[in-house]
């Protein structure tokens, strides 16, 4: 039998209000997340992160649909008996404890020895750098200290699994990127399986084994970043992840007519049986200037340093937007007005779904 | 050089200061700390024949708070009666403490859970007793307890007792009385402090394996504390010299300080008695305050 994953949602369903007020904020969300997986929701702020991880937290009850840990259904549980910990975007530090206090106070509901409580807690203040801190008061802390103390606070009952409501947004840039790393360390160092929410998709991209990207409620996409950004399944996935150009085209059997005539042939994996008008996407990187391609006038240039972004016209009219690199002189090899072939390889493609 | 002339200027300030604060101050000297005097120039001298006072040093009224001498056989015995009085005070005020505070908690929680925009209307609904005089408040509790009172009538005719339950002139009528007063007093307070309180940090100890009763205890508790005591403060002090209620509620025989104190005045013809009595009041009330700046001193930036 395999074993079963750490986390599943199946069909959960979550309304907030009723009659007319009623919001949806999940839709039948269904998703399985390994053990010791480093998996991020990503979506835009109301698509309904938050309450897939308060639901699996179980500070809310389902509507509808089931909650699994290894397995077994929790949806009835409350937070308290749940092996589940969370970080809090706030942090929520108990303001009338210090930090070592704070650390070890899960493991003293859960009655642990008075020994082992300070124990752990010093090993996981020196898991996350803070042994200095350990008598301080929280109040007493930098931003990016009392975050580690709340993931330190988080970690030291090791649950099975950690939920991280984006935990980083409160944070500066340079404070962000450190506490990215460091947040991947402490998940590979633990091995305990992250449910991590956000709405920056760098994020998402640099940090997940998998991304579930959701909107409106409902996940439309789970997989790894790699698959998200190549191989995005539809327009809204495309669109939030990274930047893309969409073009209308005509698959018939395998040969796709894109606008101007260009026509190329697509694997069976990329055509997915799909026949007549599409849309596609093209990422700006995967395009270079070309002997054969796409027709385009140069609308414009933009200078980027690393490289430079060279918006085009198609014969039917649409924008398409490339990113070459810079020539070693610096000098711009391309000029406004000038006519350019935009070439691409065929895997470059990615048929969308409706 | 430069120094000096900014002592100057600082000198002057400080004048200018406690000249602007010269009319506080007036107002203080005259209304807070001469009526004081008196009371402690009184309770040092001795009785006069009828009322008032003999302008004679005497020691008999701090004395007779705590013995009586006997009549008879002119021995020195403890005044038990007084210091059941105290005893009472302090109990039933102590009591009024925990009460209001039982009924107050959930009061306060509730209103500051509302949403927002309703909350002025569950703080003004709390208050509005203080609105109505305290003598007919505390008639209308009589009206409540008495033998023909709506309880009694209310558990009679639903046939739970047969005989009504004597509630009144008893020190169980004082403590309802002094609860209904002295609710808003600890509620106002509770509700400042829990308005203050970060409902996250509930779902933070839930989520840690705390069960309900210690969530409540280990993290909501101690947060609203300021709250807690500022509130208990504020019901005990007056709880303590209450002279309506007791007198109302609880008949002749149950009396508190207040009341016995306005017998010193009256009938005991015993101003100095009188007088030691509202200083002894003065000097514990000072005391509960001290130690309450003590705790909070303590608990306040790093205890
Ligand atoms: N307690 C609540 N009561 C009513 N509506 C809510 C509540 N919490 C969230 N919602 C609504 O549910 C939707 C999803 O919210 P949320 O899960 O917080 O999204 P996200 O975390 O992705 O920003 C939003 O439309 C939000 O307004
Ligand atoms: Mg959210």
């Amino acid at each position: 039998m395999p074993t079963p994953p750490a986390v599943e949602a199946i069909s959960a369903r979550k309304t907030y209000g009723d009659g007319q007020a009623a919001v949806v904020a999940l839709k039948d969300v269904s998703v399985q997340i390994g053990k010791g997986e480093f998996f991020t929701l990503l979506g835009p702020s109301g698509c309904g992160k938050t309450t897939l991880l308060r639901l699996i937290a179980g500070f809310e009850t389902p509507t509808a649909g089931q909650i699994l840990l290894d397995g077994n259904d929790i949806t009835a549980d409350p937070p308290n008996l749940r092996p589940i910990n969370t970080v809090f975007q706030n942090y929520a530090l108990f303001p009338h404890l210090t930090v070592a206090q704070n650390v070890g106070f899960g493991l003293e509901m859960q009655g642990r020895p008075r020994r082992e409580v300070e124990e752990t807690a010093a090993e996981m203040l020196a898991l996350v750098k803070l042994e200095a801190m350990a008598n301080r008061r929280c109040s007493q802390l930098s931003g990016g200290q009392q975050q580690r103390v709340a993931l330190a606070r988080a970690l030291a009952p090791r649950p099975k699994v950690l939920l991280l409501d984006e935990p980083l947004s409160a944070l500066d840039l340079k404070l962000r990127k450190e506490m990215q790393s460091e947040l991947k360390r402490l998940q590979t160092e633990t091995g305990i399986t992250f449910i991590f929410v956000t709405h920056d998709q760098e994020e998402a991209l640099t940090m997940s084994d998998r991304i579930g990207v959701m909107s409106a409620g409902k996940i439309l996409q789970i997989g790894s970043p790699r698959d998200i950004y190549t191989k995005p399944a539809n327009r809204f996935v495309a669109d939030f992840i990274g930047e893309t150009n969409f073009l209308s085209a005509d698959l018939s059997g395998q040969t796709l007519t894109l606008p101007g005539g260009f026509r190329i042939d697509l694997t069976p994996a990329q055509t997915k049986g799909r026949q007549g008008q599409v849309t596609v996407a093209l990422r700006p990187e995967q395009i270079r200037p070309a002997d054969q391609g796409l027709s385009a006038t140069v609308t414009q240039l933009v200078y980027f340093g690393t490289d430079m972004h060279s918006h085009a016209r198609l014969s039917d009219g649409t924008e398409v937007v490339a990113r070459m690199q810079t020539s070693p002189s610096g000098e711009a090899a391309l000029h406004e007005g000038q006519a350019i072939t935009l070439g691409f390889a065929p895997e470059a493609i990615q048929v969308l779904e409706d | 050089m430069a120094s000096q002339a900014e002592e100057i200027a600082e000198a002057a300030r400080v004048r200018r200061n406690w000249l602007l604060s010269a009319p506080a101050l007036t107002v203080l000297a005259l209304g807070a700390l001469g009526p004081l005097m008196v009371v402690l120039i009184y309770s040092f001298l001795e009785p006069g024949d009828y009322s008032g006072v003999r302008w004679n040093f005497s020691l008999d009224g701090w004395f007779q708070i705590f013995f009586q001498r006997d009549i008879f056989d002119d021995t020195v015995g403890l005044a038990d009666a007084h210091l059941r009085i105290f005893w009472r005070s302090v109990k039933l005020s102590l009591l009024t403490t925990l009460t209001t505070f039982v009924f107050g908690f959930p009061t306060a929680w509730f209103i500051a859970t509302q949403p927002r925009g309703r909350r002025a209307l569950w703080l003004f609904l709390i208050t509005i007793p203080f609105w109505t005089n305290l003598l007919i408040r505390t008639f209308a509790i009589m009206e409540v307890i008495r033998n023909q009172g709506l309880l009694n009538s209310a558990l009679m005719a639903l046939g739970l007792i047969e005989q009504p339950l004597q509630i009144m002139y008893t020190d169980t009528a004082v403590l309802i009385g002094m609860t209904y007063v002295y609710l808003p007093l600890m509620v106002l307070p509770l509700y400042a402090s829990i308005d203050r309180f970060d409902f996250t940090l509930i779902e933070a100890a839930y989520d840690l394996y705390a069960s309900r009763w210690r969530v409540l205890r280990r993290i909501v508790l101690p947060i609203v504390k300021p709250g807690i005591i500022a509130g208990s403060i504020l019901v005990f002090v007056p709880s303590l010299g209450a002279y309506v209620t007791p007198r109302v509620l609880g008949g002749g025989k149950n009396m508190m300080i207040g009341n016995f104190i306005d017998l010193q005045f009256g009938q005991g013809r015993n101003w100095p008695l009188g007088s030691a009595l509202s200083m002894l009041l003065l000097l514990i009330v000072g005391a509960a305050l001290l130690a309450y700046v003590r705790v909070s001193n303590r608990e306040g930036p790093h205890g």
